[in-house]
């Protein structure tokens, strides 16, 4: 178990006054956009935000909720090395992602095969700070660091035909002892609609924390859905192809009646097994109301008109 | 010491002290802040693992003794079965009073409608039955029901490793450790194999006779 040290707040602390300096240096792009956009103050509130802030100040808002460092780093959900959320990290810890390349290919006009350093020069790395909520109920506040996946997207040129983009996690067997488990389809994948892929907020991340990730977050290139549960943000991808056929997902292959391919974030729509009514944020005592696609409705409910929300679990 | 007075068996000593040590390691990781990263989860999945191991530890004892003729085990059942319902009964304060906070509405809509929490609802209800009716004073008033009673331990056994597995994600193999174990037990109790078990026994003596 892991003990919460002094250390862990003076982090996010040190983390939060470098972001101020940042920030008045005009640095941290992704927020101070979106703080431009909506006009806001580029302080952060001195005192907690509550829930009845306008919409466009809910970014601002989360700095405060942030989840300590430690937590991100030593609880994860990455059942490739085990199942055990807070043993991953140890099991990750001499995970070796240097070289790393991601496929990008399928329906394209330019299908490529980019280095990871390659992807860190080419784009900007902005930050985001996302609410980031598992399907298992509980949730945390992540400031994570990386670039949209529509910019590596237009990079390569969908062609017409393509209407859903597929993404793959490495499978290495000699790294990562979770696969033995053979009841689990490796290697774990996942899918978005192109216009799911091609929304701002979906973000490839390579940093948290304005460090470089690591192994037990998905190093070294992960994708970041915040209006979906967790296990859509497929972690350590090396494979990403665009197709016109709806891709099968790792969870949806297991239980599609309870993991689906659309799996937004909807506290009225429960999973088979449990409420997914309230969420239990890490750190906090009391349990949250979760929201309607976490919290990110005004930037991503239009994709979703016509449709009925008991089909998108 | 007048040694008649003293009634314990160290085997007795030994699955008591054994049955608290669960909670003498809650109670120092709380007193040392080692929570956890999500602590109301740590000490619920640890308050409903010990209650379990418990109560398979209990249901053990009559096929220990089937199998190795071991008398002294079967006092331990009493114990076991009152330490699980003990584990499991703080397992269930935690989830009604930190979880949930007193909150009923949700309470309602995490616990009565949702097919893991009924179930665990049910097996602690009869957790709390037998723990209540384990005494020698409810053991004589119920007679022959007492038995009849008791053997929904079995029963308790079935529904908790079911609640286990329903919490859980697919192909998380856990609670199916448990399973297994549960299922030796059981079987260790049809009267086939029960059979089996005393004709070899009576093969074996009758060779170290000869």
């Amino acid at each position: 178990m892991i003990k919460i040290k002094s250390s862990e707040i003076t982090s996010k602390e040190e983390y939060l006054s470098r972001r101020d300096f940042l920030k008045t240096a005009g640095i941290v792009t992704a927020g101070a956009a979106l703080l431009a956009a909506c006009g806001a103050e580029e302080e952060i509130p001195a005192t907690p935000a509550t829930s009845n802030l306008p919409a466009e100040e809910v970014a601002t808002d989360l700095t405060q909720e942030l989840t300590a460092k430690e937590s991100v780093l030593n609880y994860n959900n990455y059942y490739e090395f085990t199942t055990d959320k807070e043993r991953v990290a140890k099991l990750a810890e001499d995970f070796v992602f240097s070289p790393w390349t991601v496929e990008v290919s399928g329906l394209v006009n330019k299908p490529q095969t980019f280095g990871i350093e390659d992807l860190l020069s080419k784009f900007t790395i902005e930050e985001r700070i996302y609410r980031m909520r598992c399907v298992e109920a509980w949730s945390m506040v992540i400031p994570w660091n990386g670039f949209t996946l529509a910019s590596l997207l237009n990079e390569v040129e969908p062609t017409s035909d393509a209407k859903f983009v597929r993404f793959e996690t490495l499978a290495d067997p000699d790294q990562m002892p979770g696969l033995i488990n053979k009841l689990y389809p490796w290697p774990y994948q996942e899918g978005l609609r192109l216009d799911e892929a091609m929304n701002d907020l979906t973000l490839l991340s390579t940093g948290l924390y304005g460090e470089s990730l690591a192994g037990q977050n998905g190093a070294p290139i992960r994708l970041v859905v915040p209006w979906k549960y967790g296990f859509k943000s497929i972690k350590s991808i090396v494979k990403i192809e665009l197709t016109a056929e709806q891709p099968s997902t790792f969870w949806e292959g297991i239980a599609p009646n309870e993991y689906g391919f659309y799996a937004n974030v909807n506290p009225a729509v429960d999973h088979p097994r449990w409420s997914q009514a309230t969420e239990r944020r890490i750190s906090e005592l009391k349990r949250r109301e979760t929201l309607y696609l976490n919290g990110y409705a005004d930037e991503v409910a239009h994709l979703y008109e016509g449709m009925d929300p008991n089909n998108l679990y | 010491m007048n040694k008649k007075k003293w009634k314990f068996t160290p085997l007795q000593i030994a699955a008591h002290l054994g049955s608290l040590i669960p909670l003498a390691l809650m109670l120092w990781d709380i007193a040392n802040g080692n929570l956890g990263i999500d602590p109301i989860r740590n000490f619920t999945l640890r308050t409903g693992k010990t209650a379990l191991v418990l109560l398979l530890l209990s249901l053990a004892c009559t096929p220990v003794n089937t199998l190795f003729k071991f008398k002294q085990v079967l006092k331990l059942r009493r114990p076991f079965g009152v330490y699980s319902f003990l584990y499991a009964s703080i397992h269930f304060a935690i989830f009604i009073g930190l979880d949930y906070a007193f909150s009923w509405a949700l309470i309602q809509d995490a616990l009565l409608e949702k097919r893991y929490a009924i179930v665990g609802l049910i097996t602690g209800l009869i957790l709390l039955a037998l723990a209540i009716t384990s005494t020698i004073g409810w053991q004589r008033r119920l007679k022959k029901n007492w038995k009849k009673l008791h053997k929904l331990a079995y029963l308790s056994g079935l529904l908790a490793v079911i609640h286990y597995i329903w919490l859980v994600k697919q192909g998380v193999l856990d609670p199916w450790y448990f399973a297994a174990i549960l299922l030796i037990l059981l079987s260790l109790r049809l009267p086939a194999i029960k059979k089996a078990i005393a004709s070899l026994r009576a093969k074996k003596m009758q060779k170290t006779a000869r």
